[in-house]
């Protein structure tokens, strides 16, 4: 490295501080240029990483390409709503495939937050002065505006195979794809609060991905898991992953589920309030923990 | 006092627990206004804890802590505003280029895109790494992502800045340059530094010192001044945090 003079004395004598001026600002515009930063952040991220993307949209294609093909005669699925007519199997698990690809997002996004507080880039962000909350949400909807590309990424690939959804739909399922997004990032954010070092997360893979994903109507209608047990139905019926997945099957189709949209709205935002008091340096588990992880002192 | 002549960063009798464990007691340090002042102390001796109280990562369990008469528990925006930080962890993203790294902590401090872009110009000017804006950050030397961490740390025009031990892992140049950024910037600019360190050369006698030991402070005063008369700041420090308790100055 050489320079040509020393760096001090290229440093031009500026005014003083008092003078100098403000550029930063900390009202709602100011907010909502940090809001975009964080989203901008994410994508460009997202879009570096080649290999995350492709894997993103493997991972629901291999399942519809080979399970879905594999299941077809073994999973008749009836007639139930939002479906008019009988459906193939391939037609029933697109929506579900789609929302699995917003709850990998969600752990993913959480993981990358567990990451973060380990390189320390979270204290970076955390050093920014709007409150709190206001940054987690922030990086709640940079992980939700993932999540939706990766979800349309796969239906444009489903609308060539068999996925039979009405044109309308791919536009009326973009709010129910914000809502469902929303919650599994929120739950993902919590999440984040309490894995301490990234090794733990394998456990979360095993404890919160694969139960959610498959003790759900993702797979295979509720009533054909009722047939076989009624204790399993209901723990299906009361997953919440369950009812994001009937919300997105529905507004595919061009119809609103309201309850399963009450329990996405509502456990999202139970979620997203634990999150914020797991960060919230007063109460945090962070602070009682020992502080964060990278920490020598 | 007012917040038109309160000091740059007030730190009074903070204390933070991690369980049973005391990482800080009783800790007081006042950073004036346009003053260099450095935070010494070995590995372990809650510097860190310290800048995590000070940056709100947690709240100090007690004292306060008040930014240019903001206390940083009830007027935690305007206290941070006006805060720059450089941690000890590397923190850039090292897939994104410089000036995606300095943009987007501009939009974290709510600056509009045209008016960082600006600012990015300025500040690697500065730093000397202008010629190295659209580069991956994965692709600079150490001392050089150092470099941009301070741009970055100063890109909302703070007026106190935060160093957690910023030379650690640098070459001898590397580290003459962090400094003289700095020290230029104090000069200049009348920023206003609290410099965490256990490197003695970075220090120069009339800067403000602290020195901090297992949580506590040990000595404070001028840095040419903590020692006993005729004694080096390096053989001070060694024998300060040697026997724990004792003051000097």
């Amino acid at each position: 490295m050489t320079h040509p003079t020393p760096l001090a004395t290229r440093i031009g004598a500026a005014p003083p501080r008092s003078q100098t001026e403000r550029i930063g600002r900390l009202d709602a515009v100011g907010y909502l240029i940090c809001l975009g930063g964080i989203v901008r952040r994410e994508l460009l991220r997202f879009f570096n990483q080649k290999e995350r993307f492709f894997s993103a949209l493997v991972r629901p294609l291999v399942w519809l390409f080979i399970f879905a093909a594999g299941f077809r005669n073994t999973l008749g699925v009836s007639i139930e709503p939002p479906y008019q007519t009988y459906v193939l199997y391939e037609v029933y698990v697109v929506p579900g495939l789609a929302v699995m690809i917003q709850l990998f997002n969600g752990m993913q996004s959480s993981l990358s937050m567990v990451y973060d507080r380990e390189v320390g880039s979270m204290k970076v962000l955390l050093t920014s002065p709007y409150p709190r909350w206001l940054l987690l949400l922030a990086k709640l909807i940079a992980g939700v505006a993932v999540s939706i590309v990766q979800a349309y990424a796969f239906l444009a690939v489903a609308y060539f195979w068999e996925s039979d959804i009405p044109v309308l739909g791919y536009l009326t399922a973009l709010p129910a794809f914000l809502a469902t997004g929303l919650m599994l990032g929120a739950i993902g954010l919590f999440l984040s609060s309490l894995v301490r070092q990234l090794e733990n997360f394998a456990s979360v893979m095993n404890f919160v991905i694969f139960p959610m994903f498959f003790a759900s109507s993702a797979l295979y209608p509720l009533w054909r898991i009722r047939e076989s047990s009624e204790t399993l139905y209901w723990i299906c019926e009361l997953n919440p992953f369950s009812h994001a997945v009937q919300l997105v099957r529905y507004a595919l189709y061009v119809q609103f589920e309201p309850v399963a949209c009450a329990v996405v709205v509502g456990v999202g935002l139970a979620f997203f309030g634990m999150a914020v008091v797991a960060y919230d340096p007063g109460r945090g588990i962070m602070a009682r923990r020992g502080g964060p992880a990278g920490d020598n002192t | 006092m007012s917040a038109s002549e309160a000091a740059a960063l007030l730190i009074e009798h903070v204390g933070h627990r991690f369980g049973a464990r005391a990482a800080l007691d009783d800790v007081s340090i006042t950073v004036e206004r346009g003053h260099f002042a450095a935070l010494l102390g070995p590995n372990g001796a809650g510097k860190t804890t310290l800048f995590s109280v000070i940056t709100r990562l947690y709240n100090n369990q007690t004292g306060r802590v008040s930014i240019f008469g903001h206390a940083l528990d009830r007027e935690p925006s305007r206290a941070l505003a006006r805060l720059g930080v450089v941690f000890q962890a590397r923190t850039l993203d090292t897939d994104l280029t410089v000036e995606q790294n300095l943009l987007h902590h501009a939009s974290l401090h709510g600056i509009t895109r045209n008016a960082a872009k600006v600012r990015v110009g300025e500040l690697l000017d500065r730093v000397g790494l202008a010629d190295r804006r659209h580069d991956k950050v994965r692709t600079l030397s150490g001392g050089q992502s150092r470099r941009i961490e301070i741009a970055r740390s100063l890109i909302h025009r703070p007026d106190l800045l935060l160093l957690d031990e910023p030379t650690v892992g640098l070459d001898l140049e590397s580290r003459a340059d962090i400094v003289a950024i700095v020290r230029a910037l104090v000069r200049e600019e009348g920023l206003s530094v609290l410099w965490a360190t256990h490197i003695f050369e970075e220090i120069a006698d009339d800067d403000d010192a602290v020195v901090l030991h297992r949580g506590r402070i040990v000595a404070r005063g001028r840095a040419g001044e903590i020692g006993m008369p005729g004694e080096a700041l390096a053989d001070a420090f060694r024998r300060l945090v040697a026997e724990p308790g004792r003051a000097a100055a």
